[in-house]
């Protein structure tokens, strides 16, 4: 029956590391902004379709 | 007729329709906008929401400041070498295309190395290559495909902005220790006396007392914090029988676990400090996108352009302009300091200031006041105070915007607390003299059992839950409250004070009422036609009101900035504009008007009056009934008998209130203890809703601006506020009735408590139950509350 010491550091130490996770999550703002990832996430398809254009032009307006 | 509507940006373009590419564009602007797109094949922009552009703004010369080194060292967040990073507010930023261009940019040039978009924030995270592009060229670039950075004083200070996250951290450990701390106390509740359980128990206590010590003097540290400050100031508030419930449970489970007495109460303690900062947490609704603390600062720029003695223009800070500097105030720009007029026509829109919308010219020589807008051509002017020292700016100097509101405010929790506090005081005294006669043993088990019982948790959970689910309701309403608090005193009012300009006016629409000689057809159609050409506001409001005429091409057309507008078409000629400019003498000055006269016959006037926002007669009468009714106008009388045919007689109404006098007049009747609501949206209103008891501004675009206040209301909910009052006073019953609920359990557990009988698991099933009662009382009383709101009367 010995064994529950083995088991109990194991789960404490699996959920310290779950706890530690969520805390440098937090702390490098990963929950600071929610919505715009979301929206983000729906790009990526258009990003790939890059197409090979070497010049760069930018029309002044003034 | 089909409605043409530009592709880049939505807008109206009947008028001007430029096509390209076989699409509608209502201006150039817009065509070059698309134009840069294609060239660099971002069209998907236009893929993602039709219509997703702004029109590009004339910018010549607005950021040169921009190329200072001081100003970009406070403006970036990172500046090292060849990279830096800086974080600008977009206000158009409005949907997913926006995104999507703004995430894209290094398309348009190699050279920005990241972008990165918070949308709530309406922000955007450049990274830059300094060495081939400055901070002025990212803004340009950005200003030229019509996402406009919004630079102001206020980005004008060192050091990041702290974000306080510590209250998730709190939640994090609380909730980390609960959840194991439940699972460890989980075999002692049934399986008393097992031998294998038995033998391990005392592994499985300490277990949870370890656990326990973060919650105890990390996460519940806040409220042993407040309750000493509380003592300290001889107040009993809701925190001192919390802090006292959570030692006395810490101290008592430690007790028994050295003793071997008992498994202890660490289940109960950690979720109570977990239940009660969920409260806290859930309390706190915050708008990313709105502010409730700007200032002048928020709408003032960083730098204007100065005129050297030697005739050279370079771009000066604002907090560095000195009496007798020459200034140089573009179209668009605001005026920062008060200062004489030297040069140019001035037009200059206070509508930051006042609410008013409409402009003012100005000749030279006359006074400028900080605040102002220039909305035609470039002007110069001298200053003649520094920015601090401005008539408008001096308003916060004042000590009220020092102050914090809820100081000095007793909510009905803490309110309830003290007689709380006292009643199990003395019900664990009494229950501890009657054990220490009869069974000596069990007394300090007693004791300590009914303040570990009586601990307020659901009274405290009580107010949190119902005004953090409130202030959900009202946000979706649009009615941004700033934090529970204000609700609470918005309940308690007794005096409502408003502003009239933009408060009870609406900006966007005046009527016109036309005094004369009656117009013919001919020359209605010529009016209508004239007006169209011209930008000037009040030809837009006159043309907007007119009824539609078919187009006829003018033959002349020609606009005298600050006068009117004179045109022919067919022999016919125009002047509309000001008394002397038609050829007449202004009469009455209270009222803005437009004089018309064709081929030099005058014909008549065109008188504004400010519109009224709808349902404003029907929202005074329904407020009449419970609340003394004020209105405060900086404007002069000239709306007096308007006001009084619209309003309950008993309204009192007074003009001519500087912004000083409009915060004095409050704080008066305060002292004589009226509760004061002030409605207002200028910044000279900024003082009275800062003094008032609860300061709401009214806005038309919460996006844009709004002075410091304790909630922002949109325009068009005005007619609800009576509703939002009443909601709020609902609240206060419900919190009334939920407190009635917990007490109920607090009996029951006080019997356990006082008969010497509470077991671990007694409490550990009565603790939650309570809480999670009121949770969901509290949350379907405000839902049905809410449902009331949004029912049509």
């Amino acid at each position: 029956m010995s064994v529950i010491y083995i088991l109990l550091s194991i789960s404490i130490v699996v959920a310290i590391v779950f706890f530690i996770a969520f805390i440098t999550a937090v702390k490098k703002g990963q929950y600071d902004d929610s919505y715009t990832p979301s929206v983000r996430m729906l790009f990526d398809d258009e990003l790939v379709k890059e197409q090979p254009k070497p010049s760069i032009k930018i029309k002044k307006t003034n | 007729m089909d409605k043409l509507s530009c592709f880049h940006c939505g807008d109206d373009c009947d008028n001007t329709n430029i096509t390209f590419n076989e699409k509608n564009f209502c201006c150039n602007g817009c065509k070059t906008v698309y134009e840069i797109f294609s060239e660099n094949d971002l069209t998907c922009y236009y893929d993602l929401q039709t219509s997703p552009g702004a029109v590009p703004k004339e910018i010549q010369g607005k950021y040169d400041f921009l190329s200072q080194d001081n100003i970009i060292e406070k403006l970036t967040e990172f500046n090292d070498g060849s990279i830096q990073i800086a974080t600008l507010y977009i206000p158009h930023i409005h949907c997913s295309s926006c995104i999507w261009i703004l995430e894209n940019l290094n398309k348009l040039n190699e050279d920005i190395t990241a972008s990165q978009v918070n949308f709530g924030k309406k922000t955007v995270r450049i990274t830059y290559n300094s060495e081939k592009v400055t901070l002025k060229d990212t803004v340009l670039l950005l200003s030229t495909i019509g996402y406009e950075p919004y630079i102001s004083l206020d980005d004008f200070k060192t050091g990041q902005q702290h974000v306080n996250r510590s209250l998730i951290y709190k939640l994090g450990i609380a909730g980390f220790a609960f959840g194991n701390v439940m699972f460890l106390s989980f075999p002692e509740y049934f399986e008393v006396g097992e031998f294998w359980l038995e033998q391990y128990k005392h592994l499985f206590r300490w277990l949870m007392f370890a656990f326990s010590i973060p919650v105890v003097f990390y996460a519940g540290r806040d409220y042993f914090i407040s309750a000493y400050k509380g003592l300290n100031s001889k107040l009993l508030n809701i925190d001192v029988p919390i802090a006292l419930g959570i030692a006395v449970l810490f101290i008592r489970s430690t007790a028994e676990i050295i003793f071997d007495l008992g498994s202890g109460f660490f289940d109960s303690l950690t979720g109570l400090v977990f239940f009660l900062l969920l409260g806290k947490f859930f309390q706190q609704k915050t708008y990313t996108f709105l502010s409730f603390e700007r200032d002048y600062k928020s709408y003032f720029p960083i730098a204007v352009t100065k005129i050297t003695s030697v005739g050279n223009e370079s771009p000066i800070q604002v907090y560095d302009i000195k009496k007798g500097d020459r200034l140089l105030i573009r179209n668009e720009e605001l005026i920062p300091v008060d200062g004489i007029l030297i040069n140019g026509k001035a037009r200059i829109d206070y509508s930051f200031v006042t609410g008013e919308s409409e402009t003012v010219s100005k000749q030279s020589g006359d006074k400028l006041y900080a605040g102002g807008k220039q909305t035609s051509g470039v002007i110069e002017m001298e200053a003649i105070k520094s920015v601090e020292q401005s008539y408008l700016t001096q308003l916060w100097s004042n000590d009220v915007f020092n102050k914090n509101k809820e100081d000095g405010f007793t909510t009905l929790t803490n309110a309830i607390s003290k007689r709380f506090t006292i009643a199990v005081l003395s019900i664990a005294i009494i229950a501890t003299l009657f054990w220490l006669a009869t069974d000596a043993s069990k007394a300090m088990n007693v004791f300590t059992a009914v303040l570990i019982i009586a601990c307020p948790c659901a009274i405290a959970l009580s107010a949190p839950f119902t005004f953090g689910n409130l202030l959900r309701i009202f946000g979706k309403l649009k009615f941004y409250v700033k934090n529970a608090s204000v609700i609470e005193q918005l309940a308690r009012v007794n005096t409502i004070i408003f502003d009239k300009t933009g408060t009870i006016t609406s900006n966007q629409k005046s009527t016109a009422n036309y005094e004369g000689v009656a117009l013919t057809s001919s020359e209605e159609t010529l009016l209508k036609n004239t007006l169209r050409g011209s930008n000037h506001p009040l030809s837009r409001t006159l043309y907007d009101i007119l009824d539609e005429h078919h187009i006829i091409s003018l033959n002349h057309f020609e606009e005298h900035l600050g006068k009117g507008i004179e045109a022919t078409h067919d022999n016919n000629h125009i002047k509309i504009g000001s008394a002397s400019f038609v050829g007449t003498t202004e009469s009455s000055v209270l009222n803005t008007t437009v004089h018309i006269s064709t081929n030099d016959h005058y014909k008549g006037k065109f008188t504004f009056y400010n519109s009224y926002r709808k349902g404003l007669s029907k929202l005074f009468n329904q407020l009449k009934k419970h609340y003394d009714l004020v209105i405060l106008s900086g404007d002069n009388e000239g709306e007096l008998e308007n006001l009084k045919k619209l309003l309950p007689s008993k309204t009192k109404l007074i003009f001519n209130q500087k912004p000083d006098d409009k915060l004095e007049y409050i704080k008066y009747h305060q002292s004589e203890g009226a509760k004061v609501l002030m409605v207002g949206d200028g910044l000279n209103d900024a003082g009275a809703l800062a003094q008032s008891n609860v300061g709401i501004a009214l806005s038309e675009n919460v996006n844009v601006f709004s002075p410091a206040c304790d909630a922002i209301l949109d325009a068009s909910k005005f007619k609800q506020l009576n509703k939002f009052i009443k909601a709020s006073k609902r609240a206060i019953d419900i919190i009334k009735w939920s407190f009635a609920l917990s007490f109920i359990y607090n009996i029951i557990g006080l019997y356990f408590a006082v008969t010497g009988q509470l077991a671990p698991v007694v409490a550990a099933i009565l603790m939650p139950l309570s809480s999670i009662s009121i949770v969901v009382f509290t949350t379907i009383a405000t839902t049905i509350l809410g449902k009331k709101i949004n029912e049509k009367e």
